[in-house]
């Protein structure tokens, strides 16, 4: 005998390929591991206006970099007789470019961008380089040098000098070097400026708050603070603002968000809305947009849906293997049953169980006739197929009419199988009467109606078609259950008289 | 509904596995795997799924088998097929590529124009034409492949038998392993299974010893039973004569085929003696519930066994010698001594 243990790596590699495949597939795309998950999409419109020199002009918009917990998952432009770029500078951040060589009057432009809320989204924050010498007038300088020497004593680190500042600033009445500094500067740029004072990495940033059904909203003015591992966020009168709350980072580097050329009085404001989308529509429109070829999302959506059913032929085979080898059923036909479960899964069940038992009784009704008839078998089996299709489209017909069954799909039957399998069962009930007839038909159905249990689930439909790689998983179990040399459970009966009872 | 139902739910009417495993019990599974898809080769199947190759092999090695009266291949024979069957009297047809014994039909005898069947049902020629052509059609051969039609002599029932059987030709099923005979069995047609020697469909198996061709017990539907149901005669009593032409027949039958694992299916024939009726590549496992021994003990002595330089006259007297019912049972307890002993065995044969 060959050796046990290569089949059994083989097996072992067989699952890992599977299990390692799937896993990637639900890391990199987020192809969800359940059916049924959705995520909350972000929809941001940022509009901007400003009135054209009657000239070329050009628009450039700072975009959002790339943060922890969201997902760019589409952006566009609406902006007529534009033309439009996204240029992504070797450093810094993306800009979105319009240009236009004869703009007159007032402009419109639309900006939208759709982000994906993604917990598990994390960016490495680059450490930020030596601090920036900050070069203060006087009186300034002193008045800073003062806040910052009762300050630092009551500071441990980083973020408890950005926290105490933060109460510095929001002491009433204001101290009087603080108002002094205020006077001549904004209130993010103190905050960030008595930071770098103090030696600790600051930058200001611009963020905008994602609230649904928010418009005409502007970004906030922040300051992130390098805590020695990565930036905090801080709003320079409330405090550390905690990942919880949504703010998104709009511009880090660049000094200003919008920049016109050849033209004057832009402003930009942002609308916010937010929805909810199935995971699955957001890993496929990924996978897609990666566009890394061998995709079942690639195929058209027609070929999908019939690629949905082909998918869970697998399991509804592996059920009969297990059915026969495990449990000894008998069945008319290997893989019959497996097409029959393929077929209740376009009809439901029950309507198919019944309509399959009529169309089954009513052509052995008609084959007893035919017996008589003296017709070659090709010929027996041609009528049957006729008969059978003659049944199906009467009763598809007749349930459509009375109501009964609305938009019954029947035409997944594999007719000519039912053709075949009424044509053997007329001769089992010829040969050995009708409860043979039932034995071996209820074995069939049995498996049948075990493996549409098994194709039915949402999970396995789910499954099936997500990760076609689980395939590889159902191949290493078929293979171990084809190398099974133990006994059948129905062996357990059938050799029931050699027990000692006996 | 109920009667069909509660046995099912009997513990009593269940088996463990390690009883089964204890006892040696091939299973379905283990045959398929370990026996026959090892030891048979593919390339000699059609030797034995088609009775007509059978028949012609079997003849030309000199084993005796049921006279081929005539072949029918084409549709077109069979219309001509009446003024060929006009000489006989009483024939068998048969699908060359059938199984379980589905498609046989059996004629003993003419009234007027009609022909009797076995069961004493008359049918007319026509019927026959039409068994013919579903013959040809594939209708009894495996995926409905076309066939060929076999019209071969009847067998006349060794008068031994005729108080056993009811209707129909009792056959002696033998598994031959590696050319072996290890286990066989009597079969004998019942009223429920219509005449036919066929255990799925009722027929009634009787364990074999293979020392001595004594009936050793009795099954059907896989379940034990005392006399035969129709004819009250008791089993137990049964001695098969001509045992050891039978076994030596059955062995012969390796050689002819190359089959390490093989069923053969022999006729005693009130004239002719033992006859070949079929072989039969994946034999069933009953066998061993009318035997009530596990078969395999008996295949892994023999796996032990290098068998190329044995004759068949030495490999029917290695199986009588073994697989004797009394010496079966001490043996079956000291497993592990078998296969040492065998080891021995093997070198007295070599005649080196």
């Amino acid at each position: 005998m060959q050796p046990r243990w290569p089949f059994l790596v083989f097996i072992g590699l067989l699952i890992l390929a599977g299990i390692s495949t799937a896993a990637f597939r639900h890391q990199s795309y987020g192809v969800p591991l359940l059916p049924g998950q959705q995520h909350t999409v972000w929809q941001v419109e940022a509009r901007i206006t400003y009135n054209a020199r009657n000239g070329p002009a050009q628009v450039l918009l700072t975009l959002p970099p790339e943060q922890s917990g969201y997902r760019l998952i589409g952006e566009r432009s609406a902006s007529t007789g534009y033309g439009f770029v996204v240029s992504e500078p070797g450093t810094g951040q993306r800009l979105a470019h319009w240009s236009k060589r004869d703009a007159r009057g007032e402009q419109l432009l639309y900006y939208e961008l759709e982000l994906m809320q993604d917990a598990s989204r994390q960016v490495e924050q680059a450490a930020p380089g030596p601090v920036p010498l900050i070069e203060w007038e006087e009186p300034y300088r002193t008045a800073a040098l003062d806040i910052l020497s009762r300050v630092m004593p009551q500071s441990a680190d980083e973020f408890t000098l950005a926290q105490q500042l933060v109460l510095e600033i929001g002491t009433v009445p204001r101290d009087q070097s603080l108002a002094l500094l205020l006077s001549q500067y904004s209130l993010s740029n103190v905050f960030a400026d008595l930071l770098s004072q103090a030696n600790v990495p600051a930058r200001r940033v611009q963020a905008l708050l994602l609230e649904d059904g928010r418009r005409r909203q502007s970004l906030t003015n922040l300051v992130q603070v390098w805590t020695g591992d990565q930036w905090r966020l801080f709003h320079p009168t409330t405090g550390p603002i905690p990942a919880s709350a949504r703010y998104l980072l709009w511009q880090t580097d660049t000094p200003a968000v919008l920049e016109v050329v050849g033209g004057t009085g832009s402003s930009i404001s942002f609308s916010v809305i937010s929805h909810t989308r199935p995971s699955l529509e957001l890993a496929q429109d990924r996978a897609r947009q990666a566009s890394t070829g061998l995709s079942l999302y690639s195929l058209p959506v027609e070929e999908q849906s019939l690629f949905k059913l082909v998918m869970l032929l697998p399991f509804g085979a592996l059920v009969t293997v297990f059915m026969r080898v495990m449990i000894g059923v008998q069945t008319s036909g290997t893989f019959m049953p497996v097409l029959l479960a393929l077929a209740f899964l376009q009809t439901e069940l029950a309507p198919g169980l019944i309509i399959l038992l009529f169309v089954v009784t009513l052509g052995l009704m008609i084959r007893s006739y035919l017996s008589s008839l003296n017709l070659l078998l090709v010929a027996r089996i041609a009528i049957l197929v006729l008969i059978v299709i003659g049944i199906m489209t009467v009763v598809s017909v007749l349930s459509y009419q009375l109501g009964l069954i609305r938009g019954l799909t029947i035409t997944f039957f594999p007719m000519i199988i039912i053709a075949w399998t009424i044509e053997r069962m007329s001769i089992v009930w010829e040969e050995n009467g009708p409860w043979e007839v039932l034995i071996q038909g209820s074995g069939s159905l049995f498996v049948a109606i075990s493996a549409y249990l098994v194709m039915d689930q949402a999970v396995t439909r789910h499954l099936a078609f997500n990760f076609p790689e689980l395939h590889l998983i159902v191949l290493a179990l078929i293979l171990l259950l084809g190398r099974y040399t133990g006994y059948r459970l129905s062996e357990l009966r059938r050799f029931a008289s050699l027990s000692e009872r006996h | 509904m109920w009667r069909q139902i509660r046995p099912w739910l009997d513990p009593t009417q269940w088996i463990s596995p390690t009883s089964l495993h204890q006892q040696g019990i091939l299973g379905m599974n283990k045959r398929n795997v370990a026996y026959v898809a090892r030891y048979n080769p593919r390339d000699r199947y059609p030797l034995v799924d088609d009775k007509l190759q059978t028949k012609l092999v079997a003849e030309k090695a000199g084993v005796p088998a049921p006279a081929l009266l005539t072949q029918i291949r084409t549709q077109h024979e069979i219309e001509a097929i009446e003024p060929v069957l006009q000489d006989y009297d009483e024939f068998v047809i048969k699908p060359a590529q059938g199984s379980g014994g589905k498609g046989i039909l059996v004629i003993t005898g003419r009234e007027d124009n009609r022909l009797i069947k076995s069961s004493g049902a008359r049918i007319t020629t026509t019927d026959v034409k039409r068994h013919l052509s579903n013959i040809l059609s594939g209708l009894y051969s495996l995926g409905g492949k076309p066939d060929v039609a076999i019209v071969e002599t009847l067998i006349h029932v060794d008068p031994v038998f005729a108080e056993l059987s009811y209707e129909g030709v009792p056959d002696i099923r033998l598994i031959v392993f590696k050319g072996f005979p290890v286990m066989g069995m009597l079969r004998l047609a019942t009223h429920a299974s219509d005449g036919k020697a066929n255990l799925h469909q009722g027929a009634v198996g009787v364990g074999l010893d293979i020392g001595t061709g004594q009936g050793i017990k009795a099954v059907q539907y896989n379940r034990p039973i005392d006399h035969h149901p129709d004819t009250g005669a008791h089993f137990t009593e049964i001695q098969v004569p001509h045992w050891r032409r039978l076994l030596t027949l059955a062995a012969r039958c390796y050689d002819v085929t190359q089959l390490g694992y093989l069923g053969a299916d022999l006729v005693l024939d009130a004239d002719h003696g033992p006859m070949l009726l079929e072989l039969n590549a994946r034999p069933g496992l009953t066998i061993q519930i009318a035997n009530v021994q596990g078969m395999l003990p008996r295949l892994r002595h023999l796996e032990q066994i290098d068998n190329r330089y044995m004759s068949v006259e030495q490999r029917v007297d290695y199986a009588i010698q073994h697989f004797a019912h009394e010496l079966m049972a001490s043996r079956i307890k000291a497993a592990t001594a078998i296969t040492q002993s065998t080891r021995q065995g093997s070198d007295r044969y070599n005649p080196v």
